[in-house]
């Protein structure tokens, strides 16, 4: 009687009590359970350091072969500037053959090849062609192989003109130059864009990893009849269940975002504030997501290995953190609208990268506002506390 | 011996087929990674969204700007009026690249003065950044060697030809079809191992195969074969979908491409046993599979070469036995790879399928005791 009478007498403070009730019951299952820990803590970090090592797209010291088929001083100096780059492991050869071979196996990752009448042509002012192999089976370090050949070639065509006489500097410098700029990441280290990416794909499957079991775990347990029994509504039921586990995601996007910073030197040029409404939109429409796995599968084997297909894998193949979505053909790049980390991997990068750009945040934030708003609806809806 | 071993080995796939949740595992990974995967993976840069700053108002800025406009790689060009404008595009991410022109870029370039463009690149997507700066500096040199050269000697000194192997057309399917197939050779054994085992302890069905006459080693051959031949059964799959459907050449031997894929299975069912004689249920075996699962896919060098990774990450990767099968897969596909050459790659697979499968076996036996 009494209970009832608080109910009708203040309805809104009953149901604060009551959400904050579960909120503290979650909120000490969370805390004894071991694995919880792992996945906010441990996991994260471990990803960050497998994505942030393993991860990269800067070519560093890639073997390439050199084949000078006859020596001269112009293709001295050429294969001089190419001991020189920083990008190159350079083998040098007479004859091409055997590099062929290699490029065959694996070994080498292209092949420059200057032919025999290369410093004739050169010396007689015609065309010498400088011959670039690249292996196509990777094509993107092919492209990169080939971009950073023209680069040495671009830079000792220039040194050479300087060395020689007017005239042969107006012989050798192309009529139209290009000077390239690279906004907000003028190293061009990988690092800087492939870590704030990874970030999202790492939260992806963290807020739906969290959520996930924590359902099905009821219904395998039984305690979901428990709870049943008592007055709660499935609002109040889904908050008490997400609040906990909302705190726990930013905690550990916190420490995403700091190990990113402190130990891989990225540069986080955006605000904190910003980062925090981002990252909580995120969680938002992440967390639900997990839950309704939960709700659907009532179990926690199919749930865990749903969450990790339906986290895991898109999340990695068509956020745009590591291929690029607009190369994409146009039916997988609609596909990859129904994917929240695909507003978050972009909001990331800049945030890191370039800083607080409306342009890009306000957009993608709201994409992800009616994603959490999408999900929640659905998981209200299916949601059931009643017996059948 | 053979007839309780062969009966076993029926017995496991018939409870694979049966079994929805195996079922599932069986197909729909390998499903959506064709239909998602093999186009997704791109390693190119195609669609691209550029913007020209033109402050030149001759014809050479517009016959250049005309080259960018029929280069395939673009898809919009935008046109600007101010640095403000530019800085925006980059900003808001509407641009990767803008072509900078300075205002006397025409009469330079008529007069025979060294003529400058400026690309001005978005460096949050720098990989794509620069294979577009390299396109460019294609278009640029294009033109350059059609441009008349009054007092510039009669031809560019010398120029870099590329030529790309294997792959002529740089099509990121015949990429990433052969690496789909490695990836969903290691998906299926190991999945399928780790959760046979897992799945007779939660059931409590595994106290009767070891009261069987069953011996602990034809229990395990019992266990091996079924994965083995799903493993080889979804990668002829997807090997008959990627030459058929999406046209990737297969120009070498199918047989070293069998060779291998066999002796790497042995490798991937080494650890899936592993992981399956130390998990108590079916979850804790799937979480196994994830967590050798990921870090051996991100360290294959499908994602990004191996040769970018730090030097002491490179020799932790000589222990994962992906990165050799991919190389062979790749190599058969594309290369005609010799086989002299694809053994370099098997035997370390032999090694590691041997230390897998001896670590599993002194494992199970412990276990069963």
């Amino acid at each position: 009687m009494r209970d009832s009478g608080l109910k009708s007498a203040a309805p809104s403070f009953g149901s604060l009590r009551r959400v904050m009730g579960l909120v503290r019951k979650e909120s000490l299952q969370i805390a004894r359970d071991p694995s919880s820990y792992l996945i906010a803590g441990l996991l994260p970090l471990v990803l960050l350091f497998l994505f942030g090592y393993g991860v990269s797209l800067d070519l560093r010291r890639v073997e390439v072969g050199l084949v000078v088929e006859q020596a001269t001083p112009e293709t001295e100096s050429l294969v001089a500037a190419f001991r020189n780059s920083p990008y190159f492991r350079v083998h040098l050869a007479r004859h091409r053959q055997p590099f062929e071979d290699d490029l065959v196996a694996g070994r080498l990752k292209g092949v420059v090849v200057l032919a025999s009448d290369f410093g004739d042509r050169l010396g007689a002012g015609e065309t010498a062609p400088v011959q670039v192999i690249v292996d196509g089976s990777e094509p993107n370090t092919a492209g990169l192989v080939t971009f950073y050949v023209q680069g040495v070639w671009g830079t000792w065509v220039g040194e050479e003109a300087l060395s020689r006489t007017g005239l042969a500097v107006r012989n050798v410098t192309p009529p139209i130059s290009v000077e390239q700029r690279y906004w907000f990441n003028p190293e061009l280290r990988s690092h800087n864009f492939l870590i704030p990416g990874s970030i999202a794909i790492i939260m992806s499957l963290i807020g739906t990893l969290l959520t996930a079991l924590v359902v099905a775990r009821e219904w395998e347990r039984g305690t979901m009849e428990a709870l049943m029994a008592t007055p709660i509504t499935r609002l109040e039921f889904l908050l008490g269940k997400l609040l906990p586990y909302f705190v726990m995601g930013m905690a550990a996007m916190g420490l995403a975002a700091t190990a990113a910073v402190l130990l891989f030197d990225v540069p986080f040029r955006g605000s904190v504030l910003a980062l925090v409404v981002v990252s909580a939109a995120f969680l938002l429409a992440m967390l639900p997501l997990g839950l309704l796995i939960s709700t659907l599968t009532r179990n926690q084997f199919a749930a865990s290995q749903a969450a990790l297909i339906s986290a895991f894998l898109p999340a990695f193949e068509l956020s745009g953190f590591i291929f690029e979505i607009d190369s994409m053909p146009w039916v997988i790049r609609t596909i990859t609208h129904v994917l929240p980390a695909r507003y978050f991997v972009p909001c990331l990068q800049t945030l890191f990268l370039a800083g607080d750009v409306p342009q890009v945040l306000v957009p993608n934030t709201l994409a992800l506002l009616a994603f959490a708003t999408l999900l929640f609806g659905l998981l209200v809806r299916s949601t059931r506390l009643r017996l059948e | 011996m053979v007839d309780r071993v062969v009966s076993l080995i029926v017995k496991e796939l018939l409870a694979l087929w049966r079994d929805r949740k195996s079922r599932t595992i069986l197909f729909v990974p390998p499903l959506f990674q064709m239909l998602i995967f093999s186009f997704a993976a791109t390693e190119e840069a195609k669609n691209v969204r550029m913007a020209v700053l033109n402050r030149d108002s001759g014809t050479a800025s517009r016959d250049l700007i005309a080259r960018f406009e029929g280069a395939p790689t673009f898809t919009r060009i935008d046109h600007l009026s101010s640095d403000g404008e530019l800085a925006q595009v980059i900003d808001s991410r509407q641009a990767l690249m803008v072509l900078h022109i300075p205002p006397d870029f025409s009469r330079d370039v008529w007069a025979g003065r060294p003529a400058k463009v400026q690309l001005v690149l978005d460096g949050r997507r720098s990989n794509a950044a620069q294979l577009v700066a390299g396109y460019s500096a294609a278009i640029v040199d294009a033109y350059n060697a059609e441009l008349p050269r009054p007092g510039r000697g009669p031809r560019p000194a010398s120029m870099v030809v590329a030529r790309t192997w294997f792959n002529p057309n740089l099509m990121s399917t015949w990429h990433s079809v052969p690496s789909l197939v490695a990836i969903l050779t290691t998906l299926m054994g190991l999945v399928v191992t780790a959760l046979s085992v897992a799945r007779e302890r939660e059931l409590g069905t595994f106290e009767q195969l070891l009261i069987s006459p069953l011996s602990p080693t034809e229990i395990i051959i019992g266990k091996t074969a079924p994965a083995l031949l799903v493993g080889v059964a979804e990668a002829s799959g997807m090997i008959l979908v990627g030459v058929f459907a999406f046209r990737v050449p297969l120009h070498g031997s199918l047989l070293l491409l069998y060779a291998a894929m066999i002796v790497y299975l042995f490798a991937v069912i080494g650890v899936g046993l592993f992981i399956s004689a130390l998990a108590k249920t079916q979850q804790q075996a799937i979480l196994g599979a994830f967590v050798f699962m990921v870090p051996a896919m991100l360290l294959s060098g499908f994602a990004s070469p191996i040769e970018n990774m730090p030097d002491w990450l490179q020799t932790v990767s000589y222990a994962n036995p992906i990165r050799y099968f991919m190389v062979v897969v790749k190599g058969v596909f594309l290369k005609d790879m010799p086989t002299v050459v694809a053994l370099g790659h098997i035997w370390p697979m032999a090694l590691i399928a041997a230390a897998t499968l001896a670590a599993a076996t002194w494992l199970f036996k412990r276990r069963m005791e």
